[in-house]
């Protein structure tokens, strides 16, 4: 089976281990893209910056994006994403560690898929990515590519 | 209607000022045509008694020698008075003796008696005055005399009199009329400039404009002056509250700026927390974890059990800034009240609690019908509070009771949620509802202290009142007013 990768947009270098931990324990072998900032994962998804030449046509099977992040903050990252016919449709899980109201209204308001918080107890942090990879990356089905 | 009375205060002045002077004149004229008409008749009865006694006199010869042609004769003189109608000389016997009359056609008439024992008597009539009169010679009477006069001049000197009296009266009145129209304007204009300066400040509530004293009375111009002294301290009072409405409001929106700004200072104060506060504890528990299973073989017992300790320490920190934040948010939220059936959210919250701990005996006793005019989200966090402290603080019991319902109160009703728990020292009361605040140790009972630090301000935001009672092992029961 092929692999699709997940995109991880997470500045914290702390949340960026732990998250590949968490992973790694649940055993998701996926490629995992981290972009540290907004701009940056902005330049992966549309080849541009550092990422250059790189095949667009490719997109991540998920994107976990954090909320708080330099340059560009999260929100930003899915207004863009989803102001842009080819992102339009990518499924994009917000990894956070707010559960403020307004963070969630705007999250979904702006189109995200899905809101989850990132629990300090990392039993339950395991317990989270394992339910999101089983959703994301194995139940769920993802969008036909566009034809022509 | 201002207008209307003003015209009749003018329409009184004049009239009082001609009536008055006319009343005035009336009864002058009417008391000087009386004493002189009476002066006249008197005096003309004085003359005739003169003419009278002439003729008498002058008559006495004839009357002597019965010689009635020089009677006649000396009667005749009187034709020098006009107004002596007739005149004739009777003897004793009343037999006439010569008579005059000044129109041939004139009767003449019998004479009128004269009294006993008078020497003459007179009688005034409408038209004329009859005089009588004994003639005496050396005191003995020898005949009478009478003269009879006509009251024309009598009359023709009353009309003359009223008529002058009416010309006078109707001159006077016009000349108070003239001098009321002249005086009117001097008495009723500042009166009348007073009302619409009046009329003025009441329409437009300006109280800027003055009234003129100028060509007023002295009473007039005291109203004047006490009335613009008067609007001068409106004026002052009203720039008074103006300045001071000003201030206020200025007041008001500096306040609600500021409050404004803690708000918004507050709201990204809590973001904050939220987002980066937990942070550093998902790595410490997380690597705290990690360290756990990767070099867990390496630690001994006590290394392994403070590692336990950190991971439990930053969970209990993180549950920590959860109700901080919650706390936070209870205050800022915005509070909609409706009408909430307590009843059914305290069964919904003690069929949740009953579901997570299926093992627990507690029996609940929840009131029916209880209703509540509150905001739904905020009564919910309390009861949420309420009910599960109690289900938290019986849990060391085999058997427990939790009572939801209500009580008369002060004239209204308080909710009540009752347990029959580990209860509180009631002496420490007072401590009960601050934040982070425990009469129980963490070991005994879970908690941050958050809880009912939560439910009070819950309770003050819908400015009500919560209080407690119980005692040590006796249970608790938090009351509450909405």
């Amino acid at each position: 089976m092929d692999l699709r990768t997940i995109l991880l947009v997470e500045d914290n270098p702390d949340d960026e281990a732990l998250t590949l931990r968490a992973l790694q324990k649940n055993n998701i072998r996926n490629e995992v893209v981290v972009a540290h900032d907004g701009a940056e994962a902005i330049d992966y998804l549309f080849g541009t910056g550092t990422f250059t030449g790189r095949n667009i046509e490719v997109l991540p099977q998920v994107v976990l994006l954090d909320l708080k992040l330099p340059k560009l903050d999260g929100l930003s990252v899915l207004r863009k994403l989803r102001a842009d016919p080819r992102t339009k449709l990518l499924p994009i899980v917000i990894l956070t560690s707010s559960i403020e109201e307004q963070d969630r209204l705007s999250g979904y308001d702006l189109g995200a898929n899905s809101y989850v918080r990132k629990p300090v107890d990392f039993n339950q942090f395991i317990e989270a990515i394992r339910h999101l990879g089983l959703y994301w990356l194995i139940l769920n089905e993802p969008v036909p590519a566009r034809r022509g | 209607m201002h207008q209307v009375k003003n015209r009749s205060i003018v329409e009184k002045l004049t009239r009082m000022s001609m009536l008055v002077s006319g009343i005035a004149l009336l009864l002058a004229c009417v008391s000087f045509i009386a004493f002189d008409m009476l002066t006249y008749r008197t005096n003309k009865v004085r003359s005739l008694s003169t003419q009278a006694q002439i003729i008498g006199s002058n008559a006495v010869s004839a009357l002597l020698f019965n010689d009635p042609q020089s009677a006649a004769e000396t009667l005749s003189a009187l034709r020098a008075a006009p107004s002596v109608v007739s005149a004739g000389i009777c003897t004793l016997d009343g037999r006439v003796f010569a008579s005059y009359s000044r129109d041939a056609h004139t009767q003449v008439i019998v004479p009128p008696l004269l009294p006993a024992g008078e020497a003459e008597a007179h009688s005034i009539g409408t038209e004329q005055i009859d005089l009588v009169r004994l003639i005496v010679f050396k005191n003995k009477a020898t005949g009478i005399v009478w003269i009879r006069s006509d009251v024309q001049e009598l009359n023709r000197r009353l009309q003359r009199y009223v008529g002058i009296a009416i010309v006078v009266l109707l001159a006077s009145l016009w000349a108070a009329f003239l001098f009321s129209s002249t005086y009117r304007k001097e008495i009723t204009g500042p009166i009348v400039g007073l009302a619409e300066i009046a009329r003025v400040v009441s329409r437009d509530k300006n109280y800027s404009v003055r009234a003129t004293s100028a060509g007023s009375t002295a009473e007039t111009s005291i109203l004047v002056d006490a009335f613009n002294e008067m609007l001068a301290q409106i004026q002052e009072r009203d720039k008074e509250l103006l300045t001071a409405h000003s201030e206020l409001e200025q007041r008001v929106r500096d306040r609600t700026a500021e409050l404004a700004a803690a708000n918004k200072e507050l709201e990204s104060f809590s973001y904050s927390v939220s987002h980066d506060l937990r942070a550093p504890l998902r790595s410490i528990d997380g690597f705290s974890s990690a360290l756990l299973e990767d070099c867990g073989p390496q630690l001994d017992q006590s290394g392994k059990d403070y590692l336990h300790r950190v991971r439990a320490a930053s969970q209990r920190m993180s549950q920590l800034i959860d109700d901080m934040l919650n706390l936070a948010r209870v205050t800022r939220r915005t509070m909609e009240r409706e009408t909430v059936d307590l009843s059914r959210l305290a069964k919904s919250i003690a069929g949740d609690l009953s579901k997570e701990e299926p093992g627990r005996q507690v029996e609940f006793s929840i009131a029916e019908g209880l209703t509540a005019d509150a905001d739904s989200g905020l009564l919910k966090i309390a009861m949420q509070n309420l009910i599960g402290n109690a289900w938290k603080y019986t849990s060391a019991h085999q058997h427990a009771r939790i009572e939801v319902g209500r009580v008369k109160h002060n004239g209204g009703s308080a909710y009540f949620v009752r347990d029959d728990g580990a209860g509180f020292d009631p002496r420490y009361v007072e401590r009960l509802f601050g934040a982070f605040q425990r009469l129980h140790a963490a070991t005994e009972f879970p908690g941050t202290g958050i809880g009912l630090a939560t439910v009070q301000r819950i309770i003050h935001r819908h400015g009500g009142e919560v209080w407690a009672e119980g005692g040590v092992e006796s249970g608790a029961t938090f009351y509450f007013t909405l």
